[in-house]
């Protein structure tokens, strides 16, 4: 696992005149391909019991070990008879929330953040940002699995130690934005006409950082998901018999020499997923970004 | 005909670009002999800087050289080989650029940039290159060219750094140097110099040089000829004193109006060229100044007119070849 | 020169403060009677009474700190709960472990990095281009451990090229310690070499745009001299940055791959300690990780202005 796709933190410009994504998803194919993926993702997490061919956790010894395309088990059984296929398929729900919860805690608490660190500068700047500084020294995953292994293993618990992972990120991208935009006219002249710190806040800055900053949802969506699939399969996340592909890969690897699709698929299924994830930030980056056009 | 140092024949380069395809420089053609100091003048957009790029074949990636030809000492160029143009590049021909202080490497030191022309092409080592561009800095002006040499190019200042360029170009005593705005960027009194050490070397040196420039000032105090481009073409060309003398081409004329002039009436206001510079992807028809020309007749919007002599000089514009004199001539200053 | 890395110094005082707060309060955030979490299997009143003496939990918390900060200041880390070793002794055994395995990964990033960063910076909008940045997105999505598994199948158990996993001392068999640490190197650095290869391209892009470039061009350089020569080093000064901090990350960067390889390193250390409620020890790492992070960040900074002429210290 690495924390770098949230650290690749996103320039994307702001500008005055805001980009409608939907407007700028016509233009950019790659925008399209990502996000039909993730759209993909989330109908499979929200229908897997109605589309998976098996219960994901019904045991059934005689069928154990069968491999990819056996009739009736379009991905095999695992080494308890149980249907590789609707386990994936399951897993989505496992993993989509988690990314969802976690990044939600580290955007409003990063957000909230940079927000008065950005906008009001001076004695809460300098405190909030040695603070992100801390806590950015603070070796991701191990704090994670700390907090984790302190709290106790289950998957809420997973949810806060990677949502806390993600303040900084949302901080300073937040603070960063906030101070570039209080540089224009526009701000300037809105307060300039008395307007109050809060109403430039939800009226002007907010609006404005919303470009740049779902570019990194979606990009630390996919850290996230790469972080619950960690601590899962280290076996601080979901527990048995929950259908995680962190937890299955770590127990398809026993089986590696013999049934390695036991790991393969669970790992495809995480791999895609983040991939997903990472291209939408990616193209949506891209796409944002005049700089980068050609 | 005798044969010409550089010679350009009916040039067309093509801009690709997303919004559509820019005819930047739209059958240019002029020649350079040994010795002899050209001005290209025009505008921002005018494409006298696209031409230069042309001939040193070092368009950026959207563009392309569409037709015409471009022979230098007799040898056609567009058709060479990349290999083949580096060879001519940094030997016989040189440039140097608008913003001398980020025209320069900023990680390696001045001296070893300036000496590196002679690594590449005469294959000489690091110390014979370095004490080559310790003559060159010398040549050039550069003072305590021994320490000079050493430094990293962000301790240059402007005018020091557009000597280090000049002093590269000329290390491999090239026979035509192409200097694109090369006093734009700098300080008024710098600029004198610069133009003084031009003037100094081409004399010197029997170099031809190219001078762009947007300055009619520049034109006449250091070129022997001067052409003036609009919208992609050459639309007055001649001896320097012909066109300064009697402008045939009104936007020519123009220019040296709206020059503010020392001696001028204090209570004349400063002239400027009405309207806005063309927009290269929708041209008028006819003669692509008609727009902005105070003397433009009803043909002009219809027909586009060629170069042809008017009164020793050649101009494309249907007044002044039907024998229409530009009213009150102007001096060259 | 001095006075820049005083000033930097000064600045990374409160951070490093606010770094041993945090790790101080790993163990009290913790529910429970941190003695009982520290004494693990071992819960009689005479050692938990003990603990609490030798911890001075009886004493308000900000006295327990600074009593825990004096004894870190002077290098004592406090002793595992588990092994009874000094924590410093335990950390120093895998550390030469973990760092190999991150200089062998950073050695591979880079070799993949530099040269397709470059060539998709130069090819722009190429094939080429379109598979670099494509796989430069894939490398960040696969799960390290994912790779190091696929890896193992393929080329441990499928073709038997290497072994599993484990580890061999480079003064006891060299070549079995290099055979030993290619899988896991790819494993942790593919992540690496996708983020570093992005850095490089992107770089080079802008620095192929430059003036200085067509300065270059126009003195006549091949394009390899201009590419090489003229671009890179320009191009490489903000790679620096990034492969500077992956450096400082690198002991949180192992703790997944050492323990799917079970390379004897600090990472796993971590994991194991983590399993055996072992605070004291996971204490030292997240210390010894999160000022390898700011020291990192620091010398980063430093070697930015070597590299750049134009950055003075002043």
């Amino acid at each position: 696992m690495s924390t770098a796709p949230a650290l690749v933190a996103t320039q994307a410009s702001i500008r005055q005149t805001r980009i409608h994504l939907l407007e700028l998803a016509r233009g950019h194919p790659r925008v399209i391909l990502a996000g039909s993926l993730v759209l993909l993702l989330f109908l499979i997490a929200l229908l897997a019991p109605f589309i998976s061919p098996h219960d994901p956790i019904a045991v059934n010894a005689d069928n154990a070990y069968l491999p990819p395309l056996s009739p009736s088990h379009l991905l095999g059984t695992d080494e308890l008879g149980r249907d590789l296929f609707s386990r994936v398929l399951w897993g989505a729900r496992v993993s989509l929330p988690v990314a969802f919860v976690a990044v939600a805690v580290g955007l409003v608490a990063g957000g909230v953040i940079g927000l008065i660190s950005g906008y009001f500068g001076g004695v809460f700047d300098l405190l909030l940002m040695r603070l992100i500084d801390a806590l950015l020294a603070f070796p991701a995953l191990i704090l994670a699995i700390a907090i984790v292994a302190a709290l106790g293993p289950d998957l809420r618990n997973a949810m806060i130690a990677i949502g806390i992972v993600a303040i900084p990120v949302y901080a300073r991208l937040v603070r960063a934005l906030v101070l570039q935009l209080k540089q224009m006219e526009f701000i300037a002249a809105t307060r300039s006409l008395g307007a109050t710190p809060t109403s430039i806040i939800l009226r002007h800055l907010i609006p404005n950082l919303l470009n740049p900053v779902i570019v990194q949802v979606s990009l630390s969506a996919g850290f996230a998901i790469l972080a619950e699939a960690t601590l899962s399969f280290l076996g601080l996340g979901a527990q048995v018999p929950t259908p995680d592909w962190g937890q299955m890969i770590n127990t398809g690897a026993t089986f590696l020499a013999n049934d390695p699709w036991l790991a393969i698929v669970p790992g495809a299924a995480i791999s895609v997923t983040v991939f997903s994830f990472n291209l939408l930030g990616d193209s949506l980056r891209d796409a944002l970004d005049p700089r980068l056009r050609s | 005909m005798s044969l010409h140092l550089l010679e350009l024949e009916d040039v067309h380069t093509k801009l690709t670009l997303k919004t559509g395809v820019v005819r930047a420089v739209d059958g240019v053609s002029f020649h350079v002999d040994a010795g002899e100091t050209l001005g290209i003048v025009g505008e921002s957009g005018s494409g006298k800087s696209m031409t230069a790029l042309s001939i040193m074949r070092l368009l950026p990636r959207s563009g392309r050289i569409d037709s015409g030809a471009i022979r230098f000492k007799g040898r056609e160029l567009t058709g060479l080989s990349e290999d083949e143009m580096e060879e001519i590049r940094g030997t016989e021909m040189a440039m140097i650029f608008q913003d001398p202080m980020t025209s320069l490497n900023p990680v390696y030191r001045t001296g070893w940039q300036v000496g590196e022309p002679l690594q590449i092409h005469r294959g000489i080592d690091v110390r014979a290159a370095l004490a080559a561009a310790i003559a060159m800095f010398k040549k050039v002006g550069i003072p305590e060219a021994e320490k000079r040499v050493a430094q990293y190019p962000h301790v240059f200042s402007g005018g020091m750094s557009q000597r280090a360029m000049i002093a590269m170009g000329l290390t491999t005593s090239p026979s035509l140097l192409i200097a694109d705005e090369p006093t734009t960027a700098l300080d008024v009194t710098i600029q004198a110099q610069i133009l003084d050490l031009l003037r100094t070397l081409n004399r010197d040196s029997g170099m031809a040089t190219i001078l762009i420039t947007h300055n009619l000032g520049v034109v006449a105090g250091i070129c022997d000829r001067v052409i003036v481009m609009y919208a992609g073409r050459v639309v007055e060309q001649g001896r320097t004193e012909d066109v300064f003398a009697h402008p045939e081409h009104p936007y020519t004329w123009s220019l040296l109006h709206s020059i503010p002039r020392l001696d001028a009436d204090d209570r004349e206001p400063l002239k400027v060229i009405e309207g806005s510079p063309p927009d290269m992807m929708g041209l008028p028809s006819g003669c692509k100044f008609q727009p902005r020309c105070p003397f433009a007749v009803e043909r002009c919007a219809k027909d586009e007119p060629e170069l042809r002599d008017v009164r020793g000089h050649l101009a494309r514009c249907w007044v002044t070849q039907a024998g229409t004199s530009l009213n009150g001539s102007v001096d060259a200053g | 020169m001095t006075t820049y890395v005083l000033r930097r110094l000064v600045l990374m005082v409160p951070v490093a403060f606010l770094v041993t707060i945090g790790v101080f309060m790993l163990i009290h955030l913790t529910p429970g009677d941190p003695a009982l979490i520290l004494l693990g299997e071992d819960r009689s009143p005479q050692a938990i009474a003990a603990i609490h003496q030798q911890l001075g939990l009886d004493k308000p918390l900000y006295v327990q700190y600074l009593i825990w900060l004096g004894h870190i200041v002077h290098g004592d880390l406090g002793r595992s709960i588990t092994t009874h070793q000094p924590v410093t002794t335990a950390i120093g055994e895998r550390l030469p472990a973990t760092l190999e395995l991150g200089a062998v990964a950073l050695i591979w990033s880079l070799l993949v990095a530099i040269p397709l960063g470059t060539i998709a910076a130069v090819r722009r909008g190429s094939l080429a281009d379109h598979l670099a940045t494509g796989l430069a997105v894939g490398g960040v999505s696969i799960p390290n451990f994912f790779i190091g598994i696929v890896l193992i199948f393929f080329l441990s158990v499928t073709l038997r090229l290497f072994p599993f996993g484990g580890y061999v001392p480079f003064n006891q068999d060299p070549f079995e310690n290099l055979r030993h640490v290619i899988l896991p190197a790819i494993a942790l650095g593919t992540a690496g070499a996708a983020i570093n290869m992005r850095f490089t391209r992107s770089s080079m892009i802008e620095v192929l745009n430059q003036d200085y470039i067509r300065t270059a061009r126009a003195k006549g350089a091949p394009w390899r001299r201009v590419v090489f020569i003229h671009a890179l080093k320009n191009a490489l000064i903000p790679v620096v940055t990034i492969v500077g901090l992956q450096i400082g990350g690198i002991i949180e960067g192992a703790v997944v791959t050492e323990t799917v390889f079970t390379w004897p390193g600090v990472g796993r250390l971590a994991v194991e300690s983590i399993f055996n409620r072992d605070y004291t020890v996971v204490q030292g790492i997240v210390l010894l990780a999160a000022f390898s992070y700011l020291i990192a960040n620091l010398l980063v900074d430093l070697v930015y202005g070597w590299l750049d002429p134009r950055i003075s210290f002043t």
